[in-house]
Order: structure tokens, then sequence, then C-alpha cells
């Protein structure tokens, strides 16, 4: 008798709401993290090349790297209602504006990143006749890679919160629970939904360090001995 | 786009009960309240901690909190607690939230990055910490603290749009309002007006910014080292 009372009673925490509600938190969950994920992705795979053309072609930093700017000063929910009359009520539209914010961080910490490789390893890779193809895939990008996994972390977590803008639509995966919870001021969806959300950033946050950690075994040999 | 310009130029869209004048009143009135209030607390303690020198991990750590916590959750959390009966509250409550790591952290960091030689010297000329502080510490960092609290308020007038989705006033209650009744061209609008707030207030902040005098900038003043490209990034945290 006491279990199904917490949903009347409208409780912060409810078992009985996690127990019944259990698919809909998993597919809401998973929609968070397909718009996440799908978003990085196309955004990464965006700013590297913009990265590489801007260094290679100096003249292409002011225009990327102001209208990147702009882009990022546009709130989110006036960024998915721009973008509304040419992808209408869809995930392309939640993905779009997503990639666009991510993009801002990617392109310059790709940049800081390439930026960062000593001249001399270049010079030395270059003398021992690495093409600049293989220059780039086994020398730079693995040394600017530290500082784009932290641009890749940084726009993870902010990617994560900023999914839930997409309710507006329909299509802010957690969001719309949270949403969805408001007319009828429902606590135990918005609590629960938004403790997802925030677990959910935490945990591709330490997963993407984990991944760093894996990619890059020689920075923490290096530090280690120091003590950190 | 036609609609969207059609719906701005007609004139019974800008005045009465949720007009655009009411709810640009609202977005200014919250947002310039909530900078207000997290300037008066979050600027004192990231100061007086970046003089002491102690708390940095939590001055810094504050931002990568704030990116994790969405502000929508923040405030349907606030929503469906009995604060959704004191009016504004919530959103200003928010607002203060969302607002304080950029000003904490700058604050501190200003401070922090002080050329140490600067500070010894004040100190070995016999000034006591507080004046170290007013004289020494607090000018030279206030191009990053500016910085901050130019990241505050871009910031906050971003947020203030958020509020809408869980009912409270503002701007973006244009653009629901327009996803509430499928007019397309109400949210373009809506989207565009809050779009050029804030770059309005982006640019106003910068150009403000360019014209103060500060350390290191006006002439006769190039010994003041003051560290260059070491402003904490923006980071966005309106979701």
């Amino acid at each position: 008798m006491s279990a199904p009372n917490c949903l009347v009673t409208n409780d912060w925490i409810c078992g009985e709401y996690l127990r019944t509600r259990r698919g809909e938190l998993t597919d809401a969950l998973l929609q968070h993290v397909g718009i996440t994920a799908a978003s990085v992705l196309i955004a990464l795979v965006v700013a590297v090349p913009l990265a590489l053309l801007v260094r290679a072609r100096p003249r292409f930093a002011g225009p990327v790297l102001g209208l990147t700017t702009l882009l990022y000063t546009i709130p989110s929910l006036a960024m998915f209602s721009l973008l509304l009359p040419f992808f209408g009520l869809s995930a392309a539209l939640v993905v779009t504006g997503l990639v666009l914010y991510a993009l801002t961080i990617l392109v310059r910490n790709a940049l800081a990143g390439l930026a960062a490789v000593p001249a001399e390893t270049r010079e030395a890779a270059r003398g021992m006749g690495y093409g600049s193809l293989r220059l780039l895939w086994a020398v730079e990008l693995p040394l600017a890679l530290p500082v784009l996994m932290a641009g890749v972390r940084m726009a993870t977590v902010s990617t994560i919160a900023l999914t839930t803008i997409g309710s507006v639509v329909g299509r802010g995966g957690l969001g719309n629970l949270i949403e969805d919870a408001l007319p009828t001021f429902f606590k135990a969806q918005v609590l629960a939904a938004s403790v997802l959300c925030v677990l959910l950033a935490v945990v591709a946050d330490l997963l993407l360090l984990g991944l760093q950690r894996l990619l890059t075994p020689w920075v923490r040999i290096r530090t280690a001995p120091g003590g950190g | 786009m036609t609609d969207a310009w059609g719906w701005l130029t007609t004139g019974a869209h800008w005045t009465g009960d949720g007009g655009i004048g009411q709810r640009l009143a609202e977005h200014v009135y919250v947002s310039g309240l909530a900078l207000l209030l997290a300037s008066a607390l979050a600027l004192p303690l990231g100061l007086w901690l970046g003089h002491l020198g102690r708390g940095g991990a939590l001055a810094v750590n504050v931002s990568n909190v704030g990116r994790a916590v969405p502000v929508f959750a923040v405030l349907a959390l606030f929503m469906v607690s009995p604060l959704r009966n004191a009016g504004y509250v919530p959103t200003v409550v928010a607002l203060v939230l969302f607002a304080m790591p950029p000003l904490l952290t700058n604050a501190y960091v200003g401070v922090r990055e002080v050329d140490r030689a600067a500070v010894r010297a004040a100190r070995g000329m016999g000034m006591t910490g507080g004046q170290v502080f007013l004289r020494v510490e607090l000018p030279l960092a206030r191009p990053v603290v500016a910085t901050g609290v130019r990241s505050a308020a871009v910031q906050v007038v971003a947020t203030a749009t958020v509020a809408a989705m869980v009912g409270q006033g503002g701007l973006g209650r244009i653009i629901t309002a327009g996803f509430a009744t499928y007019d397309t061209g109400q949210v373009v609008a809506g989207a565009v007006l809050v779009a050029l707030l804030a770059l309005l207030v982006e640019g106003v902040l910068a150009g403000a910014d360019r014209l103060l005098p500060g350390p290191g900038r006006g002439p006769g003043r190039g010994h003041a080292r003051v560290p260059k490209n070491r402003t904490i990034r923006r980071s966005r945290l309106d979701g």
C-alpha cells in the first residue's frame, strides 16, 4: 500500500516511479546519449579538418574563429528556433545546433593542440623521411591529443546539458521527461531526469578521461614519477 | 523568414500584455538583478581567495560543475517546488547560480596571476596585506575580473531565455508561445530578438572593456605585466 502512494502524494523520491517508468527513462536516456554522441562526433569530424585548414592557410583563421565565436554567442533556445524552418521538428535540428556549439570548442582546442607540437619533433620526423600525411597521423595528432581530448570532454559535458533544451522540439532526451512533468508538477520525474542527466555527464567525462589515458600512455608514464 | 519579418513588424506584437516590450523588460530586469547579486556574492569571495592563495580547486572546479548541470533541470526543480509561487525568484536564483562560476574563477585567477615580483616588492615596501590587495593586486587583476563579469553577463542573458521553457518571463516566452501555436514565423522572430540581445550585450561589453583604461594598456604603464591570453575561456551553460 505504501509503495504506490508516493506517486499519489507526489514525493521527490519515488521508487515506484523508477520501477514503473523504467522503459520510459531508458528510452529518454538512450535518445540523450544518441543525440550527444552524434553531435560531438560530427563536430569532431568537421573541427579537425577545419583546424588543419586554418593552420595551413592562416588567412582563414580570422573568419573561421570569428564565425564559430559568433555562433557560440547565440543562446541555445534561439539557436534551435532559428533552425526550425530548415529542419522542422526533428532530431536533426537539435544535432545541428549542438554541432555548431561543439565546433567552437573543438576547433580552438585542435588548433591549440597542433600548436603545442614542438618544432624540433616535427623537424626530426621530417628528417627521418616522414611525408606530411604520415607526419600528421603518426606525430602531430598523437601529440595534439591531450589538448584535443580536453576539448572533447568539455564539449561532451556541455552538449549533454544543452540536449535538454531540445525538448522544445520534443527531441531533448531526458529533457523531454522534465518538460512533460512540469504541467502536473511531477516531482519524482523532474528529479530523476535531472539526476540522470548530471550522472550521464559525469560518467561520459570519466569515460573520455579513461580513453585519453589509453590513447596517450606516454603522458602518464612521464608524469607518474613526479607524483602528479 | 518573411513570416518572421511580418511578425516583427506588426505593431500589436510590441505592446501590451506579453508583448515584446514587456518581455524585453522582464528579460533585462531578471538578468540585471541576477548579475548584481552574483557579482556581490562571487567577486569578493574570488578576490579574497585569490589574495590568500587558497581554495583554487574550488574556484576553478565550480565551472566544471556548472557545465554538467543543465539550467533547464534546475529551473524545472524550482518550478515543481513551492518556489514557483514566488514571482521571478526561481529564474533569478537559477541565473545567480550559473553566473557565479565565471565570476569566481576569473576573480581568483586574476589575483593569483598578478606578477609575484610586484606583490613581493609591495610587501618589501612595508605595505600591509590590505594595502597590497587594494593598491597592487586589485588594479592589476582588473582586466581578468572584467572578462569574468562580461562572460557572466552574456551567460545570464542567454540563460534567462531558458526560463520561458518553465513558464517564467523573458524574451524566450515569444519563442515558446510560437511553438505552442505552431507559428514558425513567431518562433524565428523571437529567436532573432534573443540572438540580437545576446550579441548586443556581448558587443557593448567588449567595447566598454576596450574603452576603459587598464593597467598595461595606456601609455606609460607598460611595466605592469598583465597576463595575456590567460583569461578563462567562456563555456556554454544555458542548457
